[in-house]
């Protein structure tokens, strides 16, 4: 075993231990919230989710500065692989998301600046993956998903604010009892925070996984290069 | 003139001389943007006490819109003919050219919209000669072409390219349309007083995205 595969099992197991614990705390262990019953538990998925969502597209902005600045291949496989597993998990958070507002708010969806501007980053980083893959040579498609995962980046925060300074213009339709979430009680709070570990865990393995069967994909393009020359 | 300011007037007047004598920007998407407003008209059908509620967004989507299709053109000409080439060989930097292309298309979009809100006042009968209007009209104008001239170079070159532009675009430019659409909307209330807060969005995001996209797209024409 080389070092990228002894790297890639310990990524593997811990997140595969940390999940079946996750998974025992929130369903076994953490108390029952009173108000909202069972449908409150998708909050403990919901927020580690939409952390690592967050987390692939920083990395996806440092890398692509990174890659214009410095250059190197490596730059450009660590932004596309983060940019796949972010589209990935802004989808779970849209979803989850949406499956806890349905009993909770009574609604699927609403325009409020948090799930707005999940849903435009999501439209962002889909464009972000067309764009790579409809340019004319591979050198040009990485360039222009450098140029895309900067400014997308950085116009994120401000559709936040532009969405919720047009929400203080059109009022919440929907201000249910539970919209406003208080304090978390002590193990809810662990059980949070061990679930974002958890999750960050995962991303580091997925992370890990996507770089390596790129780098793979290279390697293998460069020898197929070698036989075509002979 | 200064010497930086004068080969981005010259490329920007290259862009329009060539307008002058097609005529074919501006005309396309002056009729698609009209067509957009009657189609509007079509699907909300707005009686007089509507009209102040829909009229903003029927007008910011109509520009929205044609701005697409003017950006596209922007550098589809300069593809198809292989003159870009020839404008990557004049001795200036590459943030130069962008600014040259941006003012091009401003200018575009501007002429277009000086000519469509007289058309639009008349056709859904509300008054939109304020001068609050104008300078919201020009801050936005500036926001989408800031973005919409580096899309456009980069979607030029790609597969499907007409699709392409608004899939990069329009969620880019998300809170241009939503402050132009209110700022508008508080325009057209003669008794609400127009938040700052629109203007200054704008502001930021044309000054934020100008250095941004200068800055890139140099990177944007290496081949």
């Amino acid at each position: 075993m080389n070092g990228r595969e002894i790297v890639r099992v310990i990524l593997l197991v811990t997140s595969l231990v940390l999940m079946v614990a996750n998974l025992g705390l929130i369903f076994l262990w953490v108390p029952m919230e009173l108000v909202m019953g069972q449908i409150q538990r998708i909050f403990y998925f919901h927020v580690p989710i939409a952390w690592v969502s967050f987390l692939a597209v920083s990395i996806v902005f440092v890398a692509s500065i990174l890659y214009l600045w410095r250059g190197g291949r490596k730059w450009d496989i660590l932004a596309n692989a983060a940019a796949e597993i972010g589209v990935l998990f802004t989808t779970l958070m849209l979803i989850s998301g949406a499956t806890w507002a349905k009993p909770v708010w009574g609604v699927w969806w609403t325009w409020d600046p948090r799930l707005t501007t999940s849903l435009i980053m999501w439209l962002i980083y889909i464009a972000y993956l067309m764009l790579r893959a409809y340019a004319p040579t591979a050198a040009q498609g990485a360039r222009y998903a450098a140029v895309l995962g900067i400014v997308g980046f950085v116009d994120v925060p401000i559709v936040y604010f532009a969405v919720e300074w047009w929400r203080n213009i059109h009022p919440e339709m929907v201000i249910g009892p539970l919209a406003e979430s208080g304090d978390l009680e002590g193990s809810m709070a662990i059980t949070l925070l061990f679930s974002m570990l958890t999750f960050t865990a995962l991303f580091s393995y997925l992370l890990w996984e996507r770089v390596s069967l790129a780098s793979s994909e290279d390697a293998l393009d460069f020898v197929r290069g070698l036989e075509g020359a002979q | 003139m200064t010497g930086f300011l004068r080969p981005i007037l010259l490329i920007a007047w290259k862009d329009i001389l060539l307008e002058v004598r097609t005529k074919e920007i501006i005309t396309s998407i002056l009729i698609f943007a009209l067509l957009v407003v009657i189609i509007f008209n079509f699907a909300f059908d707005p009686s007089p006490a509507l009209v102040a509620l829909v009229v903003p967004g029927i007008l910011w989507v109509a520009i929205t819109f044609a701005g697409v299709l003017g950006f596209n053109r922007s550098f589809i000409l300069e593809n198809d003919r292989g003159s870009l080439d020839g404008l990557l060989l004049c001795p200036v930097s590459r943030d130069v050219i962008y600014l040259g292309k941006l003012v091009g298309t401003v200018f575009f979009m501007i002429v277009v919209e000086a000519l469509l809100l007289p058309v639009f006042a008349v056709l859904y009968n509300v008054s939109l000669f304020l001068p609050g209007l104008l300078l919201i009209a020009f801050l936005a104008t500036l926001g989408f072409a800031t973005v919409g001239t580096l899309f456009s170079a980069m979607a030029v070159n790609t597969r499907s390219r007409e699709i392409m532009l608004p899939l990069l675009l329009f969620p880019i430019s998300v809170p241009v349309l939503i402050a132009a659409v209110e700022a508008t909307r508080a325009l057209l209330d003669p008794s609400a007083s127009m938040p700052s807060t629109w203007w200054q969005l704008l502001l930021a995001f044309d000054v934020i995205f100008l250095v941004i996209s200068s800055f890139l797209f140099g990177t944007v024409l290496e081949e």
